[in-house]
Order: C-alpha cells, then sequence, then structure tokens
C-alpha cells in the first residue's frame, strides 16, 4: 500500500433540509496525517457532514481533495467505518463476499480468484482480524470482528480519506484500545487524513491529532487542546475541561 | 425450434413432451426460471418482496392503458407504465416521507385498482382475467426468444454491476465510500425488475409472479453460507420447481403457474426445517 499524503478542503458548506438548515458555512481541512476528531453535540450535524463527504445528500459549498502537488483529486477514495453498520443480519454475504466485492470484475458468486482471496485474507490480519473470518457470514460476527472487518474494507484500495463514525460504539473496551492503536498504526504508516466522530473526549484526547467542535457550523477548530477548553466546549457541553496533563478531565 | 423439439424428443421420450405446447412451455420455463432466480436472490437481499409484487399488480393498469390506446399487444403499453411505476415508488421512497411498506402499499393498491377500473368499464374484465393467474402453455416461439435475449441481456448486466449492487443492498453508506452511485444502481435495479415483471406476466400471472420471484431465493437463503451457494441454490430451486411444476400440471390437470408456486413453497419449508435443525 503507497502512502496517501491528500489533504482535504471544506469550504462554506451549507446541507439543507426543507427550511431546516442543518450544516451551515462550514469551514474546514484535513491534512494528510492528521486524526481530527469531529465532535459536538447529538444532531450537531456530524453525520450530515460525514454524508456530504461520502456524497449522499446534496449540498451547497464545495469539497475538495488535493494530492501532494496540489493538484485536485477528481475521484478520492473513501474509507467509511461507520458507528454500527445497519444491514440485514441474515444475509448471506461472507466476509470474502464483502472484501473481494470491491475489486473482482465478475460478480461473487462466480468464486473469489486465489489472488483476491490472498488478497483479503493478508487485509485481515493487517488489521489483526483472523483470516479465518472470511468464511464467516456478515451476521455471525462479533461486534470487534465486525469493526476490524470494516476497517480493512475501508483501507482497500488505499482510502484519500479514511472516516470513522463512531467506530467502537460495539466494542469492548479491550476492543477499543487494539482499534485505535490499529487506527494510529495506519495513520503513521500511511499518512492519510483522518476525520473521526467520537463522544468519547478521553479518546479524542488520547488518539486525535486536532479537533473541530461543530454545532451546525464550526464554533472551535485547532490543537486537541485548545478545543477543549475552550469557552465554546464550555457552553456546548456544560462541561469544564481542562487540557490533558494538567488535571484529570471532569 | 425444430432442433430445440428433437432434442426434447431425445431426452425426454414421455407423454407429456409430445405435445408442441408442452416443450415450447418446457423450454420458456428453463429460460424463465434462472433468470428469476438470479434477480429474485438480489431481491430478497434488497428486502424489495413488496416492491416487485406491486410491479406484478401495475400489470393491469399497463394493459388497461393498451386498451384504451387500441394496440393489440400489451407488452408495450405494461411495459412503458410499470417503468413509471417503479421509478415513482422509487422516487417517493427516496424522499423518506413514509415508511417503505406503507408507500409501496399505497402504490400497489393504486396500481391494481386503477387496472380493475379501468378494464371492467365496459363491462369486460372477464376477458383479461387470464392475466390474474397466467398461462406459460400459451407461449409461443417468438416470445421463447424473447425471453432467452432478456436472460442474456440480464447475465450480462450482472456481470458489472452485481457487486455494486451486492455492496450497495449491505449498507447503501458503505457502498457510496467505495465510489459506487447508490441511486443509480437502486434505479438500475428497479428497471430491471420492472422489466422482468412485465414481460413474464402473460405466462406466469399478476397473482403468482412475485411468489416465483421470492421463494427460490428465500429457500436457498434457509441453507446457504455464502453469496456462491445462495444463487447457486436460487436458481437450482427456481429451475427444480419449474420444470417439476410443469410436468406435475399436466398429469393433475392444473394451471402450470400456481403449481410451480406450489412446489416451491414446499422446497421453502423443507429448507426453513432443515436450516433450523442444522443450525
Amino acid at each position: 500500500m503507497e502512502n496517501c499524503k491528500c489533504s482535504i478542503q471544506i469550504r462554506d458548506l451549507s446541507v439543507k433540509k426543507g427550511s431546516d438548515e442543518i450544516l451551515s458555512h462550514v469551514d474546514m481541512d484535513v491534512h494528510h496525517g492528521q486524526i481530527m476528531a469531529l465532535i459536538g453535540r447529538n444532531g450537531a450535524g456530524k453525520s450530515t457532514l460525514l454524508k456530504a463527504l461520502l456524497g449522499r445528500i446534496p449540498y451547497q459549498g464545495e469539497i475538495a481533495f488535493f494530492n501532494p502537488k496540489g493538484e485536485k483529486v477528481e475521484k478520492p477514495c473513501i474509507g467509511y467505518v461507520p458507528q454500527n453498520l445497519v444491514f440485514d443480519r441474515t444475509t448471506p454475504v461472507t466476509v470474502a463476499d464483502m472484501l473481494c466485492a470491491d475489486h473482482c470484475r465478475f460478480p461473487v458468486w462466480f468464486g473469489h480468484k486465489k489472488e483476491k482471496r490472498e488478497r483479503a485474507a493478508s487485509l485481515l490480519k493487517k488489521v489483526g482480524a483472523d483470516p479465518d473470518l472470511l468464511r464467516k457470514k456478515l451476521g455471525t460476527l462479533s461486534g470487534g470482528e465486525m469493526q476490524r472487518v470494516l476497517l480493512a474494507f475501508a483501507l482497500d484500495p488505499r482510502p484519500d480519506l479514511l472516516l470513522l463514525d463512531e467506530p467502537v460504539s460495539a466494542v469492548d473496551r479491550k476492543g477499543i484500545e487494539t482499534f485505535y492503536a490499529l487506527v494510529t498504526s495506519m495513520r503513521e504508516e500511511y499518512h492519510m487524513p483522518v476525520i473521526l466522530v467520537s463522544h468519547d473526549l478521553s479518546h479524542v484526547q488520547k488518539y486525535a491529532t486536532c479537533a473541530t467542535l461543530l454545532d451546525r457550523t464550526v464554533l472551535k477548530s485547532g490543537s486537541v487542546r485548545d478545543v477543549m477548553v475552550s469557552p465554546e466546549m464550555k457552553e456546548v457541553f456544560g462541561l469544564n475541561l481542562k487540557a490533558a496533563g494538567e488535571e484529570e478531565w471532569t | 425450434m425444430d432442433v430445440i423439439y428433437e432434442v426434447i424428443d431425445f431426452l425426454l421420450p414421455f407423454e407429456w413432451t409430445e405435445f408442441y405446447f408442452m416443450k415450447n412451455a418446457l423450454v420458456a420455463v428453463v429460460l424463465i426460471t434462472p433468470l428469476f432466480g438470479l434477480v429474485g436472490a438480489m431481491i430478497v437481499n434488497n428486502k424489495m418482496a413488496f416492491f416487485s409484487d406491486a410491479l406484478g399488480h401495475s400489470a393491469l393498469t399497463g394493459i388497461a392503458i393498451g386498451v384504451l390506446l387500441g394496440v393489440d399487444n400489451y407488452l408495450a403499453s405494461m411495459l412503458g407504465f410499470a417503468l413509471i411505476f417503479a421509478l415513482c415508488i422509487s422516487a417517493v421512497l427516496d424522499s423518506g416521507t413514509s415508511s417503505a411498506d406503507t408507500i409501496i402499499g399505497v402504490f400497489s393498491s393504486t396500481g391494481l385498482a386503477l387496472g380493475i377500473v379501468l378494464l371492467s368499464m365496459n363491462g369486460g374484465f372477464s376477458k383479461y382475467s387470464g392475466y390474474l393467474i397466467g398461462d406459460i402453455l400459451t407461449v409461443q416461439p417468438e416470445e421463447i426468444a424473447l425471453l432467452a435475449a432478456i436472460l442474456v441481456a440480464v447475465v450480462l448486466l450482472w456481470i458489472p454491476f452485481f457487486n455494486p449492487l451486492m455492496l450497495t443492498s449491505i449498507n447503501a453508506d458503505l457502498a457510496a465510500s467505495k465510489g459506487i452511485r447508490v441511486r443509480l444502481m437502486e434505479k438500475l435495479f428497479v428497471v430491471v425488475v420492472a422489466v422482468i415483471v412485465t414481460v413474464s406476466i402473460k405466462w406466469v400471472g399478476v397473482l403468482i409472479i412475485n411468489s416465483l420471484l421470492v421463494l427460490p431465493a428465500a429457500a436457498s437463503r434457509n441453507l446457504s453460507r455464502s453469496m456462491r451457494s445462495y444463487h447457486a441454490g436460487a436458481v437450482g430451486i427456481s429451475m427444480i420447481s419449474g420444470v417439476s411444476g410443469l410436468i406435475l400440471s399436466y398429469y393433475w390437470g392444473t394451471a402450470a403457474g400456481g403449481t410451480i408456486v406450489l412446489v416451491a413453497a414446499v422446497i421453502f419449508f423443507v429448507t426453513y426445517l432443515i436450516g433450523k435443525i442444522t443450525r
């Protein structure tokens, strides 16, 4: 897998649903190698922003991807790990079917070529999952297994942006640590920009490199410390937060 | 067709293959059932069983429009109406104003009621009641050629579009992250279903066409462990139900479509029980 030194520029992004303005004039930059935590109360527009990045909803404004030379990437590849994958748990789709589907020319029911299966197995190994999972149906996976499979799916082909939407909400404590350690190592290895949506501020403090506080528009953006101790943060969450190392967060 | 008839005579020297209408019906069943198995597998995956049922109901309105326009062949009017009907349902579903089952239910009843009202305007509904249960025994050689063309077209279409459709059926956001044009995929699929339902309705019937689409896939799903076994099962069960149902209907003197569906239903319950026991 090559390194990704893309960056994302969001300018004047607004999303309307009927007469409601869900997002208003959002400006945001995420550079390669950054894990940017997107924080905000419920209904602040975090998921809407992710849907706009995925091209799932119409928006006004501009979302642009740039390569290291500063040239626009017209069709960026996005890796997406959703909060809880909502799907039919009785589906006969196996992990191999899903991982091979994106890069197989023929329908997966024709069977998986050995090289495609090996590629899927090595991806699973890379994210710390057992390659035997390939045979399992998606609906039979545990929360931790599913998150690793989704991360493996998101990482191939190499994404220009990795979106993590509350990625560990269905994972136990040990699994959470492992998952974030994995994301951090991926970031260090491939330098891809990462946007992390998380309600858990301790995860944000521990793993993010910068943060953006969103409440329909960007209230505060900068280093994790600056955002955490900002008056805007206090106003949104009603918390008196101190920067890490100074005092325990409350 | 003569070569095919000779092959049938050679391979199946039975009483029921002595008649040309049975030979035609057999060829039609062998073409239509794998098509139904393939597309039905995706319908069940996408939880669109109710949608294809509504499309079947809309065929009556398509026929009525054909009658009003004074055309002899209702296929064009049925196809035209079914495509508009399917895309309208899809557009209203996209708007997210009500739950999918409510929206499809509204369209389904409207399509059926409009067809009944228009066809019964001059007291002549009974003339078209044959469309309710269909008759595979009336299939003509030129219609068999159309079925073969549709089967080939769907298989060719499935080669580039199956995987994106499958990923869309798992989760639309996840599919979109891979650059798949989710809305386009959904529209493409409803158009394919509309074409298949409309073309087949004359031989399978409004009332049971959906069963033939859904039952083989549902039966296969009871036992399948991957997309490969799911599709092989759906196509296999669809073909077995089709051929055995056709033969049974000959000896029992029953409607072929209904008998085929009954066989598929029996297979569904058997696979359901096997699935329960083996899990």
